[in-house]
């Protein structure tokens, strides 16, 4: 079966969805503006109207750290796969903290029922990734594995510890261990082109590649800058222009699907592209937790429709989209994931260690033995 | 340090003895031998003492078959629950595991040569490159079998290993003819498979050989003719290059011109490196993998 995101353009799909955030007393978010139709079956949301100016303050179903975060996430205040996750786990957190079991009902399977219709509201305020698919799961599976007997403080400050380990152990130490091994493949007088934000101590030259609307680079170009690391910043439109100086490109990602292909940023199947194309190897960093066991081979299926309004720029006091909603014809795309295929990575360098592209779903079964 | 001149010395006398044997598995008989006469007192110095022995047999040998294969044995040995309170106990368990592990790898020539040869169908033209005792198995076994084929062997220069190879051949009745390095490119329209063996296979599943194999595959690749490896379980080591320059500097060079020459960029590498892209098929005693399953394995035998 469809995931619910992925079929929009379904009314028998969407009534059912509406059906049930009436049932958990969450709010429906519309639509904006005019979709292409290839994109049709995903969500479009607008940035100026969040899903929290539809509900009563103070809420009563949804814990008001979950109206926080959902804002959070809307606003794209928070941004990026683990910080997304990160703060996700924080405020369960607190939700488990400030909750107390109702009489003649039990902590594993109540507060996994409370926690449903605070994920559908996250999920209207963004849709959720990957990584917060799996932390998700993690924490549900953890609840419903308190046993019956645990008196409630103990089995609440249980799941505090078990999420202080994972955002420990997945999260930071991980990516701790995804340096040092990235560390190995820099030598001294290496180009490096990043997409992605990454920490060494090696002599070497970074290009940072960047695109609109985001301009999530200009961090990263602060952050290296300010370690004295020789940088070059330029558009993605200069790819093919910069790349036959660089020895090396290292690439962020948002998932890896249990076929190989590897889910991030749009833009990232592009760099990987040109670079096979001058044959730089393309190294690829991601943390085990952002495994999943989807299969996709293509952007459109499954993908993310950003603020279309993102798109309006204005130059010297005129912006030329800005009433792109009066031509009928015309629909701005704003998409935020591309899927990029095996065969043009040649390294995933994870906590575990380096691996092939190919070897996701060993992966998969070891950690599912080891759980 | 009298210990490691006297583990050096026992390494040299094992290939003299058997010159047909791995230089991996001459070291880990070595490491064995090493393993039944070390004094230490407790297994943290003995897994100490095993790794220095291990080392000094990588500055003997630079082949990336010994460093695959010693710390293959290290792993296998220790792998036991080492919990008996007596030293000796554990020491004896030690050494059962690396007598067990020495018959499984003794074996496994032989392992690869049996799933091999039925690829070789009869009328055959094989191209190989340098000297490899284990496609020298294969093309035994084939011929065992009654196949009539013909093998053309590279040169292999620096050191003129195809000849020795080619020497070996005809002492089976196979024919065989030397090429030049140089005419790959020449001989490629006329055969129909290439095999090579392989001093270390990588966690991409790529393979580390005799220099000039990497010119072979990309050959073979752009006449659309299967290009085979042969090797053992125990050369699987845990490198991931990215390309020719990404193979450490410890094994593209012998051990003696590690230690007397200052500049390397000078010297010739004796080995290069063959991206999995190229290859067709591992012929390995785990079975026949592809080389993205190569990673699989890996994953098996090192975590």
């Amino acid at each position: 079966r469809l995931p619910e995101h992925v079929q929009v353009d379904d009314p028998a799909a969407l009534k059912k969805l509406a059906k049930k955030l009436e049932r958990q007393q969450v709010p429906l978010r519309s639509d904006y503006g005019y979709k292409v139709s290839l994109f049709s079956h995903l969500h479009q949301y607008s940035r100026k109207s969040p899903p929290t100016l539809q509900i009563s303050i103070p809420a009563t179903v949804i814990h008001p750290s979950i109206v926080r975060l959902g804002l959070q996430y809307s606003q794209g205040i928070i941004a990026g796969s683990n910080a997304r996750s990160v703060a996700l786990l924080h405020t369960f957190k607190q939700v488990i903290q400030d909750y107390s079991t109702p009489p003649n009902e039990e902590l594993s399977r109540d507060l996994v029922n409370k926690l449903s219709p605070y994920i559908s509201f996250l999920s209207q305020c963004r849709p959720l990734s990957a990584s917060m698919g799996n932390a998700i799961k993690y924490i549900k599976k953890e609840i419903s594995n308190i046993p019956s007997q645990c008196k409630e403080e103990e089995a609440k400050g249980k799941l505090q510890a078990c999420i202080d380990s994972y955002i420990n152990e997945k999260i930071i130490l991980a990516s701790e261990a995804i340096s040092k091994y990235a560390i190995e493949k820099i030598s001294d007088g290496d180009v490096i082109l990043v997409y992605v934000w990454i920490h060494s101590e090696r002599k070497f030259r970074v290009i940072v590649v960047d695109s609109r609307p985001r301009l999530e680079g200009r961090e990263a170009l602060r952050r290296l800058v300010k370690k004295g690391i020789r940088c070059t910043y330029v558009l993605i439109s200069a790819l093919s222009y910069i790349l036959p100086e660089v020895s090396k490109v290292f690439l962020g990602a948002h998932a890896l699907l249990a076929n190989g292909y590897v889910m991030s940023r749009v833009g990232t199947s592009q760099i990987a592209l040109v670079a096979k194309a001058y044959n730089v190897p393309v190294l690829v960093c991601c943390e085990t937790y952002k495994f999943c066991e989807r299969v996709q081979t293509d952007s459109f299926v499954s993908n993310e429709l950003d603020d279309p309004d993102d798109l309006i720029v204005t130059r010297n006091g005129k912006s030329h989209l800005e009433n792109w909603q009066t031509v009928k014809s015309l629909g701005l795309l704003n998409l935020v994931y591309d899927v990029t295929p095996p065969d043009f990575v040649d390294l995933v360098i994870t906590d575990l260690g380096m691996i092939p592209c190919t070897s996701v779903p060993v992966v998969l079964r070891v950690k599912n033995v080891d759980q | 340090l009298e210990d490691g001149r006297k583990l050096v010395e026992y390494f040299r006398a094992q290939i003299r003895g058997d010159p047909d044997v791995a230089s991996a598995v001459a070291a880990i008989r070595s490491l064995l031998e090493f393993l039944r006469r070390d004094q230490s007192e407790t297994i943290l110095g003995l897994r100490e003492n095993m790794t220095q022995a291990i080392r000094r047999l990588e500055e003997t040998d630079s082949s990336v078959a010994v460093s695959s294969g010693g710390e293959l044995f290290l792993r296998f040995i220790s792998l036991t629950s080492l919990e008996h309170p007596d030293l000796s106990q554990c020491k004896n368990v030690m050494i059962e595991r690396g007598e067990l592990f020495l018959k499984k790898i003794s074996l496994s020539r032989g392992k690869v040569g049996k799933l091999c040869h039925t690829f070789i169908k009869d009328g055959a033209k094989i191209l190989t490159h340098s000297s490899s005792r284990v496609v020298l198995k294969v093309l035994e076994n084939a011929a065992a079998d009654n196949k009539r084929f013909t093998v053309y062997v590279t040169e292999s220069q620096p050191d003129s290993a195809g000849k020795r190879m080619a020497q070996k051949l005809r002492k089976l009745n196979i024919p065989v003819m030397v090429v030049l390095d140089a005419a790959v490119g020449y001989i490629m329209e006329k055969v129909d498979l290439v095999i090579v063996g392989a001093e270390g296979v990588v966690e991409s599943g790529g393979v580390i050989n005799k220099i000039g194999t990497y010119q072979m595959a990309v050959c073979s690749k752009a006449h659309n003719k299967p290009f085979y490896v042969v090797a053992e379980s125990f050369k699987f080591v845990r490198l991931y290059p990215l390309n020719q320059q990404d193979v450490p500097d410890r094994f593209k060079y012998t051990a003696d011109i590690l230690k007397t020459v200052k500049d390397l960029n000078q010297e010739h590498p004796m080995i290069d490196y063959t991206p999995p892209s190229l290859i067709t098929l591992l012929f390995t005693d785990l079975g026949v993998l592809t080389p993205s399953a190569v990673s699989d394995e890996l994953i098996k035998l090192y975590l």
